[in-house]
């Protein structure tokens, strides 16, 4: 009974909190201060049409070094938390046969769906999406192999080595900037070239297409890593 | 238009969510839950989010369900 009343009471003071929060909020007619500088400056500071990547790549660059930094975190602990003997290993695990629709389809999906990829990133200053989101979707392609054929794996040295070489890329960028230009991560040691070309906004597609491949070089660990682990003995 | 279609997005991503917590069977609980992701994608390019929508269909709905799948194969293949 007392503790019916107490859930009920912690719940009428949940509601409470948002209904406060709901009836305080006015919706705002004009930007903010800051966004009101990204959005009259962004052009002219960074010459990137896409004002996210603007944000992402220059004003915020080291919050997205701290993201990526925190999905390497996230890649390295799954691999090492599903790490297990050699012995245990079950070389050919018996799997379902994939249908034939699958894996022809799969044929011709996977490279159009690393092409777009590709595009999305290296496109990250012109086009909405960057380095995350192109990421992300060569990771489904992989995901995509990895449906088709379930033994399929990709070599960790390779992983690794495309994943070290971009996220010391990226911080490499960063300390340019310090010497040759106004500081951390300063996108204007690239010149900025004209707004809507593919070869503007100084360095920001550089750092994304290195963000983009880190990023697809981790979420495509982490698949490969769950999906070798299928074949642990129990 | 825009208020309708939002309307009906939400709806089913509640149904789906709804689903994905009390479907006996964990396979179609999973695949209820990839369906909300999709859903909420397309919320999000009809705000004017196309990134996170990105995002969200690539890893939300694609990556999430098939690691699911995996725990869950993992899991039977330990009770067996």
């Amino acid at each position: 009974m007392i503790k019916k009343i107490l859930i009920i009471a912690l719940l009428a003071g949940v509601g409470l909190i948002f209904f406060d929060l709901f009836n305080a909020y006015q919706g705002n007619e004009t930007l903010s201060k800051t966004a009101n500088y990204y959005a009259e400056n962004g052009a002219k500071d960074v010459g990137a049409a896409n004002l996210v990547t603007a944000i992402v790549v220059t004003y915020r660059g080291l919050d997205t070094l701290g993201e990526v930094t925190i999905l390497f975190l996230a890649a390295a602990i799954i691999s090492f938390a599903l790490k297990f003997r050699k012995e245990d290993f079950i070389p050919n695990r018996p799997v379902r046969i994939t249908s034939e629709l699958l894996d022809s389809a799969s044929q011709v999906i996977v490279p159009i769906i690393f092409m777009v990829g590709i595009y999305i990133f290296i496109n990250g200053h012109l086009t909405p999406g960057g380095g995350f989101q192109g990421g992300a979707v060569i990771a489904s392609g992989v995901l995509l192999m990895i449906m088709a054929n379930p033994n399929f794996g990709i070599s960790h040295k390779v992983i690794a080595t495309v994943e070290s070489i971009s996220g010391i890329a990226f911080v490499l960028i960063g300390v340019l900037g310090i010497v040759l230009a106004g500081g951390f991560l300063d996108n204007t040691i690239l010149p900025l070239g004209k707004l809507g070309d593919l070869f503007s906004a100084g360095v920001i597609p550089v750092i994304y297409t290195f963000v983009g491949l880190k990023v697809g070089a981790e979420l495509s660990n982490i698949l490969v890593t769950i999906s070798h682990a299928q074949n642990e003995k129990n | 238009m825009f208020i309708a279609i939002a309307i009906v997005l939400g709806v089913a991503s509640l149904i789906g969510g709804y689903i994905a917590i009390h479907h006996e069977k964990l396979p179609v609980a999973i695949i209820a839950s990839g369906l909300v992701s999709l859903f909420a994608s397309v919320i999000f390019l009809l705000l004017a989010a196309p990134d996170v929508a990105m995002t969200e269909a690539a890893i939300g709905s694609g990556l999430t369900t098939l690691i699911f799948f995996y725990v869950l194969n993992k899991i039977r293949q330990r009770n067996d």
